[in-house]
Parts: C-alpha cells; sequence; structure tokens
C-alpha cells in the first residue's frame, strides 16, 4: 500500500518550477484564473410532504488563485455546492457565474477530482490523465502534457499500469493529474483524500500544495478534516445543517486563515482556529 | 431457444463448459510449481477424447456385429462414405459453405443490430419504456412462427433465411447488453460528464468498454442460437446446407448422411466457439 515515499516526496517539488517555466514559455493559451461567483444560491429537493431544503441563500466569491476549504456536518450541502459549481446539478435559486458568463452545464473551465479516483479500469494511468485533455489538443502535444502531470504527481514509474495495480493514493494522484489536465480555472475537490491512509493524506495535502504552486488555479475543497482545511486553504467557509435550522442560510462562518503556505500543522493560531470551528460544528472540547 | 441461461452481465466466463481449455480459468498450482494433473494441456486434450472415442468404439462394435440392424444405423465408416460421396460430387464443400455463409451473415447482422437497440433501451429511459415492451413480446415468439411469414415477404431466398438468423442472434446480444448498460457505474458516467464527454463520445470512451465482458457473452450466446436458427430455416425451405441434408436424407430414407450432417454441425458450431472464444480473450485482456 505505502508507494515508494521518497520518490513521492521529492520529486513533485523538484519538478513543479521547471514546469511553471514550461507552462509560461509554451501554453500563452493558460489564462489566468478567474473568479467564481454564487449570487444567492439555493437547492431544494422533492421529499415526502415539502420539498427539503439542502442549501440556502449561498453568497461566495472566490478570487483568482485562491484555495477555499468547505466543512460542515454532514448533510450540510457541502458536496451539492460543490457539484452546483461543477455544473453536475443546477440550482433551484440564484445563478452562478465562472468569469463572465452564467454556468450552464458543465464547463471546460472547470475540473473535479472526487473521493473515489473514478479511473476507467480498462486505461492506464496516462491514458485515465489524457482523458482531462481539452477537446481538440494535439496528439503530441497531449502525450506531452500528460508525461508532465505524471512528473508532477510522481507517477511517471506508473504510467503503463491499470488502476488495479495501484495503490488508493497513486489512483487518487492520477485522478487529480486528469483534473488538472485541461488546465482549469477552477479545480473543484470533493473529499479527495478522505478515503486515504492518514500518512498519505497528509503527503496528498502538501502535493496539492505544491501543484498550487506550479499552476495556480482556484481551488475549492470539500472537506470534512478541519485541519486540512486549515492547512490548505486560504478561507474556510463553514456551513450548517439547515435540517437542525430552517431558516437562517447556509453559511455559518466564513474564516480567514492568517500565515502564508506551506503553514505549521502545530502552528498556535491554527490550534486556536481549530477548536473554533469544531465548536461550530458542534464538537466540544 | 430459451434465453434463461443468460449470464450475469458481471460474468466473463465462457458460454459453454466445454470449452474451458480456452476459457479463463485459473489453473491450480501444485506445491511443484507445475500445475495440477488435470490442469496440464496434453492431459485435458486426451482426457477430452476419452468418451468421442468410447462412444465411435460401442458404436463400430454394435453395427459391425449387427446387434443393431443398417437401415436404423449405420456404421462409423459408412457415414465417411457418404460424406467422401458427396464430397466427390462436390456437394458437402457446397453445402457447408453455404450454411457457413448464412450463420456468419445473420450472426454479424442480428449482433450489430441486437447492440445498436441494446444502446437505446440501455441507456435511455425514453428509448427502455418505448420499445421494451415490444420487444419482450417479440422474444416470446418461437423461431419456427416467423418461417411463414419470412418465406411469403421474403421468398425462399438467402433473405429470408438470414433474417430468420438474424433474429436469433439479436436477441441474446439485446437482452444481455441493454441490462449491463443499466447498471453500468453511475460515477464513471459521472466522471466522463465532468471532462466534457457527451452523446457519442460517451459510449465510445465509457459505456461500451464497460460492458466488454457482457458483449461478448452475448455474442457466445448469439452464435449457438444462430446454429440453432440456421437448422430451423433449413430444414424448412431450402435446396441446399446442412439443414437440407438432413431434411432430404429424411425423405429418402439416408441415415447416414443425417448422422454425417450431424457430426458437422456438432464441429462446425465447435470450431465457431473456439474462433469466438479466442476473440473473447484478447477483448478481456484489454478491456476487462
Amino acid at each position: 500500500m505505502i508507494e515508494d515515499m521518497t520518490s513521492t516526496l521529492d520529486a513533485p517539488s523538484s519538478n513543479a518550477g521547471g514546469l511553471r517555466d514550461r507552462g509560461a514559455a509554451s501554453a500563452p493559451a493558460h489564462p489566468q484564473s478567474h473568479e467564481v461567483r454564487l449570487d444567492a444560491v439555493g437547492r431544494s429537493f422533492p421529499a415526502a410532504g415539502a420539498r427539503q431544503v439542502v442549501l440556502r441563500e449561498v453568497d461566495l466569491d472566490l478570487t483568482a488563485g485562491e484555495i477555499v476549504a468547505v466543512v460542515g456536518p454532514s448533510g450540510c450541502g457541502k458536496s451539492t455546492l460543490l457539484r452546483l459549481i461543477a455544473g453536475l446539478d443546477r440550482p433551484s435559486a440564484g445563478e452562478i457565474r465562472i468569469g463572465d458568463t452564467p454556468l450552464r452545464g458543465t464547463d471546460p473551465r472547470t475540473a473535479v477530482a472526487f473521493q473515489e479516483p473514478r479511473l476507467l479500469p480498462w486505461r492506464t494511468l496516462e491514458h485515465n490523465v489524457a482523458l482531462g485533455l481539452p477537446r481538440g489538443t494535439g496528439r503530441r502535444e497531449g502525450r506531452e502534457r500528460v508525461r508532465e502531470l505524471l512528473q508532477l504527481v510522481g507517477l511517471e514509474h506508473a504510467a503503463t499500469q491499470r488502476p488495479r495495480e495501484v495503490s488508493g493514493g497513486m489512483a487518487q494522484r492520477a485522478s487529480l493529474a486528469r483534473a488538472l489536465a485541461r488546465s482549469p480555472e477552477v479545480l473543484l475537490l470533493d473529499e479527495p483524500f478522505g478515503a486515504l491512509d492518514a500518512l498519505t493524506r497528509l503527503r496528498m495535502q502538501d502535493l496539492l500544495l505544491e501543484i498550487h504552486a506550479a499552476e495556480p488555479t482556484t481551488v475549492l475543497v470539500v472537506t470534512h478534516d478541519v485541519e486540512e482545511a486549515l492547512y490548505l486553504a486560504d478561507r474556510v467557509l463553514l456551513l450548517r445543517s439547515l435540517l437542525e435550522d430552517s431558516s437562517s442560510g447556509s453559511i455559518a462562518r466564513t474564516v480567514e486563515v492568517p500565515g502564508d503556505r506551506p503553514r505549521d500543522r502545530a502552528d498556535r493560531t491554527l490550534a486556536d482556529l481549530r477548536v473554533e470551528l469544531l465548536e461550530g460544528l458542534g464538537v466540544h472540547g | 431457444m430459451s434465453l434463461e441461461s443468460i449470464p450475469l452481465p458481471t460474468s466473463t466466463g465462457p458460454a459453454t463448459p466445454e470449452s474451458a481449455p480456452t476459457g479463463p480459468r485459473t489453473s491450480a498450482l501444485t506445491e511443484s510449481g507445475r500445475p495440477a494433473l488435470w490442469d496440464r494441456t496434453g492431459v485435458r486434450l486426451a482426457l477430452g477424447a476419452v468418451l468421442p472415442l468410447v462412444i465411435l468404439a460401442a458404436w463400430q462394435i454394435v453395427t459391425a456385429t449387427g446387434l443393431v440392424p443398417a437401415y436404423r444405423l449405420p456404421g462409423p465408416l459408412a457415414v465417411v462414405q457418404a460424406g467422401a460421396e458427396l464430397a466427390e460430387r462436390g456437394e458437402l464443400g457446397l453445402h457447408i459453405a453455404i450454411s457457413v455463409q448464412r450463420v456468419l451473415l445473420g450472426f454479424a447482422i442480428g449482433s450489430l443490430a441486437g447492440l445498436a437497440v441494446a444502446a437505446v433501451v440501455g441507456l435511455s429511459r425514453a428509448g427502455d419504456a418505448l420499445l421494451n415492451p415490444t420487444l419482450a413480446a417479440l422474444r416470446a415468439v418461437p423461431s419456427l412462427a416467423w418461417v411463414p411469414l419470412l418465406i411469403l415477404w421474403l421468398q425462399i431466398g438467402e433473405e429470408s433465411k438470414v433474417t430468420l438468423i438474424a433474429i436469433g442472434a439479436f436477441f441474446p446480444v439485446f437482452t444481455t447488453v441493454a441490462s449491463a448498460l443499466r447498471h453500468i457505474d453511475p460515477h464513471l458516467v459521472e466522471a466522463g460528464r465532468c471532462f466534457g464527454l457527451r452523446g457519442w463520445s460517451l459510449f465510445r470512451t465509457i459505456q461500451l468498454p464497460a460492458v466488454v465482458p457482457s458483449v461478448v457473452s452475448g455474442l457466445r450466446l448469439a452464435l449457438a442460437q444462430a446454429w440453432l436458427f440456421l437448422v430451423a430455416a433449413e430444414l424448412i425451405a431450402s435446396s441446399m446446407g446442412l439443414g437440407f441434408i438432413l431434411n432430404d436424407s429424411q425423405q429418402n430414407g439416408r441415415v447416414d448422411r443425417i448422422l454425417l450432417a450431424i457430426v458437422l454441425l456438432a464441429l462446425l458450431g465447435s470450431l465457431t466457439n473456439a474462433l469466438l472464444g479466442l476473440v473473447e480473450k484478447k477483448l478481456l485482456a484489454r478491456w476487462a
């Protein structure tokens, strides 16, 4: 289960700089990250009797290049929020804009990585990553880009392996590379490391920050792990469950996380924020 | 013509157990690292030949000793002679060729149509609601019931026979593939949609590869059905083919030729099934 650890930790950081240079030189088309704007977004589902409201009055602006984490108790609609922005679901109220245009269905400017890797079992890792390439990418250009991405996530040695031949962590890294393949302006991560063991999860968090440094896109990450949220994000959004409180909006709090990344996991202020957020989630120390 | 034996969509095993040597069976290894006695290829071939040889010997004995009169059961040699005689007149090759051609044509047309309709029914709820009741009713029609209609519409030419065989090959492919398409992991399809796959590209990239094992088992059942429907078609209205030999020989009391046709059907059926087994192995290694 534990794959070659040293190469995982070293390879991406040494490649990150190179990729940034190449990105600037060879891909002038890679645009600046846009912002995402949610305006009074709500989502309700038909249920027995009345409609069940999952999200209400969500106002949210994501600035370009920002990392925002969404935490909240289960059933608070955090995955629904992500699916709305991914275009996999439509809001019942309000509007979502990406850049200057309202969102209509899935959008080539967004990319999603799910809690499960969702790789095609019959394709090798490199062909799975290639699935994420934008339509109309040239064959050679595409191959080059896939190679870069596999290097970035430290999977170049496993390029020709099938998903069932690699560990969960490796599959999740391939899934991340697939999402990055379209050079998304907005990267949406739905509990991306939730199914991984604790050690792999910490390494994946560092990998995500390295990738973000190399290709600074806007990132929205849904997580149930408050520490992960504080380690990764510029801002943490705390959602409340509407089952208990049926009159207010979904966003209970927004917490600006101080300090530049990479952060010290043992930092004093982060520890205080953690207690605050956990109290917000109804966990008392 | 019963469809009860259709395996589950997840089944990747051969549709017919007698083809086990070509099927994806994992062999048990003994402690010495060699395959167990029953799994060695030579042993398997030898064992598989035991029963046919015993039957052949018994057949020879009961006919040579006069235990069964020759007009009821001619000896093995008489059957070979009947074959040689037909071959000399240049008829045997023709009968075999026309039957094989009908089976392959009908099989190809029927399974392609089955695949296409399965895609419509398995992937769209509207298609399912619209077509499924009709198809279920058509499937319930016994094969021979089509014959008079096909003969009136298409005459006693190749079209009526190939059409009947295509009907036979259609349903196994349609049933297995439509059901497999309904049960594809929705997570994979959603991931595909996320990366901009729609319609045909989604089908080609995710839905079709995901059901390859079911397509393969559907094809194997369809092939067996194609041979079944071939005989049904040729028994009733034909002037050539193995079914014609059967029918013609029954009227002339040529038991040797009937046996010849039966043996040929067994050999040809096994041969095409084995060829499909090779294709199956390739496909499953690539897509499963």
